[in-house]
């Protein structure tokens, strides 16, 4: 897909503008986190730029003293991604806890030895969810997101899992703005430079895995999403049909990824289609 | 009272808790208390600021009635001096609109009922609203006022009938959200929309224009804040922070409009009788459709004359 970066590059500049990003993010954090009566938020370290990204404008938001971050490797969770989550915490002294999660999926799996990567990748995610949701009741902290929006439009992220949260600062961002704040707020360069990875597995990269890179995807996703340019003006602008097609296929397919479950309708008020409240409801 | 010709004005660029009206109304009571610290006359609420915006199907439950206890504790607090609220107004039918009520000296004085709800994109008024069906200036002890509720502004008619009205202050409560940005801006594209809109039409219909946004968060989307006090020349008197709670008050003085009109008579040199007769044209094709539209050009025509001059009941005549 290296061609369509070539042939798109400087048909979609997004805008990153990272001062007021991060001016609206902490703004954000604060009033959101408060409103709820909570003081902290929880939030889940991978050493990755986004959920460093998530949890330094908390730091910054709230006083790091109300960031816990904890780091949850598994055994085959490569030790970069550790140094990487230790040097955030690092960066903007806020609390850490390190919590094996080994033990409780290798158990599990023992039942099922014949399970896929993808079930395997999936199950870690959803196991870390749920430390991250107890600790938000042990420590009265909202649960912070950390996906960003091309991996929500794509899909590619694990339900219930790595996509579950109370508030996601960066679910509006595309990743190469994820990339542009993150250097702007001081996440550590190493974080911001190296490949993606969700490292569910040894050598696995989010770009290798999808098949495309984040620049060239995103300057897609920009046009088709924010600018709404239809299929024809995309092929004219030099995107390749055959990736156009496939990322506009991504997007309908994980659909269901986006949305609360399906509620058969029954009553007068169903929930959620004509029983509509914000979720700020009286705060 | 008598008409000051120096006064001040105060917007209380505040944060309402959705949902929860008497939070709101203690909110306002301690504006008030801080305005009056800053000498205001009147103080500018945003937009709904009495309930708060995403109301969804919490509208019939915050409502308030004009004769309500809501409402009289906001006359209270307008005693000796002037307020506008944003409130959900409940009618005797049983209708809610999205209103701001201008309160001088402990009395009601106006209601302008919100006429353009946006219903797109991230808005859903016209789900929950009725829509207001006049836009009318009114006399205060401070001046001739329009009141326009923050999409009324985006449709330049809306500001041009309460100029004609002969409204010499507008002001617009608004809950704008921040959405858009641009790189090298310190503001968010809607913010840097507002402020250019604002600029000219105070300064084409030469009035003072009182831009009331709120900030805070509601489900993720975020208000820019940024009110401001704009004369007659588009100067801006003051300015609030964008992305955070404040109160500005700016001083003013009559003057500044006498200067302007003086040196600019656009409002006295506008042709009522030609924008009326086109407007009526353009309704007529659309009503009729184009293939009736010469048949009847002439008695449209005929008949917006007459209409034109009952609406104005000699009060505007023009120069020539």
């Amino acid at each position: 897909m290296s061609s369509a970066n070539a042939v798109a590059s400087g048909h979609a500049c997004i805008p990153t503008n990272p001062p007021l990003v991060r001016r609206i993010l902490t703004s954000f954090i604060a009033n959101e986190v408060r409103k709820v009566g909570v003081e902290r938020v929880v939030v889940g370290l991978s050493g990755g730029v986004d959920s460093a990204v998530s949890a330094m404008l908390a730091a910054e938001a709230l006083g790091p003293e109300n960031v816990l971050a904890i780091e949850m490797p598994y055994r085959t969770s490569s030790a970069e991604s550790l140094e990487h989550a230790d040097a955030v915490v690092a960066a903007c002294g806020i609390h850490c806890e390190k919590i094996e999660i080994t033990a409780q999926v290798d158990a599990y799996f023992a039942r099922f030895p014949d399970a896929d990567r993808t079930r395997r990748g999936n199950k870690m995610a959803r196991e870390r969810m749920t430390i991250l949701y107890d600790h938000s009741a042990r420590w009265r902290a909202l649960v912070l997101g950390t996906s960003n929006k091309t991996e929500l439009l794509l899909g590619y992220g694990t339900l219930h899992g790595d996509m579950a949260s109370a508030i996601n600062p960066i679910g509006d961002l595309y990743k190469t703005q994820v990339w542009a704040l993150a250097t702007h707020i001081g996440v550590p360069p190493q974080i911001v430079q190296k490949q993606p990875s969700a490292d569910l597995w040894k050598g696995q990269t989010d770009e290798d895995e999808l098949g495309f890179g984040y620049r060239e995807v995103d300057e897609l996703l920009y046009l088709m999403v924010d600018q709404r340019h239809s299929t024809a003006e995309l092929a004219a602008a030099g995107f390749p049909e055959a990736f156009v097609k496939r990322v506009t296929e991504m997007v309908r397919g994980s659909q269901f990824k986006r949305r609360l479950p399906v509620i058969a309708k029954i009553s007068n008020r169903t929930i959620d289609r004509d029983f509509r409240y914000a979720r700020d409801w009286g705060r | 009272m008598a008409r000051p010709f120096q006064f001040t004005i105060a917007v209380a660029q505040i944060n309402p808790r959705l949902g929860d009206v008497e939070a709101n109304l203690d909110l306002y009571g301690q504006q008030m208390r801080e305005a009056r610290g800053l000498g205001a006359d009147l103080v500018v609420f945003p937009e709904l600021s009495l309930s708060g915006y995403f109301l969804k199907d919490m509208v019939s439950t915050v409502a308030v009635r004009l004769d309500s206890a809501e409402v009289t504790q906001l006359k209270r607090l307008s005693r000796g001096r002037s307020l506008v609220a944003g409130i959900v107004e409940e009618t005797d039918d049983f209708t809610f609109y999205n209103s701001a009520v201008y309160f001088e000296d402990g009395n009601l004085l106006h209601v302008h009922r919100k006429v353009y709800l946006p219903t797109y994109g991230l808005f859903d008024e016209g789900r929950y609203f009725a829509r207001g069906d006049r836009i009318r200036a009114f006399d205060t002890r401070l001046g001739r006022s329009g009141m326009l509720i923050c999409e009324d502004m985006w449709h330049p008619s809306s500001v041009y009938l309460a100029a004609l009205d002969r409204a010499l202050f507008v002001y617009c409560p608004s809950t704008s959200p921040l959405r858009g940005i641009s790189d090298d801006q310190e503001k968010d594209n809607n913010a840097r929309y507002w402020e250019m809109i604002n600029s000219m039409y105070a300064q084409t219909f030469s009035i003072f224009l009182v831009h009331a946004n709120r900030v805070g968060f509601e489900d993720g989307v975020g208000f820019w804040g940024g009110s401001e006090i704009l004369d007659p020349s588009g100067n801006r008197l003051a300015k609030a922070k964008y992305y955070e709670a404040d109160l500005i008050a700016a001083e003013i003085n009559l003057k500044a409009a006498r200067r302007q009109r003086v040196a600019s008579p656009l409002l006295r040199d506008e042709d009522i009788d030609l924008t009326i007769n086109e407007l009526l044209r353009i309704r007529g094709r659309e009503v009729d459709g184009e293939s009736r539209q010469a048949k009847s050009a002439a008695a449209i025509t005929r008949k917006s004359r007459t209409a034109a001059r009952a609406m104005r009941g000699g009060r505007r005549r023009r120069a020539t």
